[in-house]
């Protein structure tokens, strides 16, 4: 399965790779199907349409900033330049993970990076490093799991608009804890040695203090910025650890 | 829907997207500086870590340490259960039956 074509556009779709996105993807979808339906159901009640919630999901792919922007619409804050520029900054930590990814998506063709740009969020953002980190980078895989992710979000999204009247709120089961039972998964291999285990300690003290004192998702930029130059900090003191 | 609904949309549709792109160009001509490689390979796990902690620790927005908080008593087990068994599945099964278990059963 060691079948890599990193020098242009996509390899040959390979059926093993795609069978496996979908099933580390599956676990995830558990995760992402109550936060669509919700996406659905809270645009609704703020005055999208069925269309215009789903159209949302299907142009901007990103659940965070737009459960943002539909609180701040529902509440009466429609000015274009603050809902979008809100949405930008709830966001700016795809440059981060879109950093991070660039040494691999450099590498290929111009249509397909800005394909792949398009589908990076947190959840396929996570399998598509951890993959790297046990197999290399297959960029079939990464846009398997975006498609799926994808594909998830948009049709809950579409169901939670189109049953809204009937459903309950689906965050209220619990059922949203599958998304940090999958990261901890993902994360704790990570922890193998001395620098990774502080990165991990700084990362969870400074997204703490961030989520308590800063607005939106910044604690997320913060906590990896910081753990990040530490991390690179503690690695150019001491020898290779990886 | 409105124009004004859509054009909000449209605007945060292309928002997002510069913040994916944004990247790609930035590197595309003059490649990425070796020390921004070295501190970008740590940025995965802190952002694992960043996700996953809050989501436990504060569920409702507020910082709950306490038996009540049935996520970060999920949590525990969960991290424990990814420990042994490194399985997605089987970690998520179990974190969520603790979770169920905790939300109907317990007084608190």
């Amino acid at each position: 399965m060691k079948h890599v074509n990193l020098t242009g556009g996509l390899p040959k779709p390979n059926a093993g790779v795609w069978k496996e996105a979908v099933k580390d993807c599956l676990p995830i979808t558990t995760g992402i199907i109550p936060f669509g339906l919700t996406c659905g159901i809270m645009g609704r009640t703020a005055g999208f349409s069925i269309f215009g919630i789903t159209f949302m999901s299907m142009t901007v792919f990103a659940g965070a900033s737009q459960f943002i922007a539909i609180a701040m619409i529902g509440s009466g804050i429609t000015g274009w330049w603050t809902v979008v520029f809100t949405t930008f900054m709830v966001n700016l930590r795809h440059l981060l993970m879109g950093a991070s990814l660039a040494p691999y998506l450099l590498k290929l063709s111009k249509p397909l990076q800005y394909l792949l740009a398009f589908g990076i969020v947190d959840e396929g953002y996570a399998l598509t490093m951890d993959r790297i980190e046990r197999k290399g980078y297959d960029p079939n895989y990464q846009l398997g799991i975006s498609a799926l992710i994808y594909i998830v979000w948009v049709i809950s999204t579409f169901l939670g608009a189109y049953f809204y009247s009937v459903i309950p709120n689906p965050l209220e089961w619990g059922i949203d804890f599958a998304l940090p039972a999958t990261f901890l998964v993902l994360l704790i291999p990570r922890l193998a040695d001395r620098t990774s285990i502080i990165i991990c300690l700084v990362s969870a003290l400074s997204a703490v203090l961030g989520a308590l004192y800063l607005p939106g998702k910044w604690y997320i930029i913060l906590a990896a910025t910081i753990a990040a130059i530490v991390g690179g900090f503690m690695e150019g003191g001491s020898k290779d650890e990886s | 829907m409105n124009l004004k609904l859509i054009s909000i949309v449209l605007g945060m549709a292309a928002a997002t997207y510069i913040t994916r792109i944004g990247s790609q160009v930035l590197f595309a001509s003059a490649g990425m500086p070796a020390w921004m490689e070295r501190w970008l390979k740590h940025v995965p796990t802190a952002f694992l870590t960043a996700l996953i902690v809050p989501s436990l620790l504060m569920p409702e927005g507020r910082l709950d340490i306490s038996l009540g908080n049935s996520y970060l008593l999920a949590g525990a087990v969960a991290a424990f259960t990814a420990y042994k068994t490194r399985n997605v599945l089987i970690t998520i099964l179990i974190g969520m039956t603790v979770m169920i278990v905790l939300n109907r059963f317990m007084p608190f």
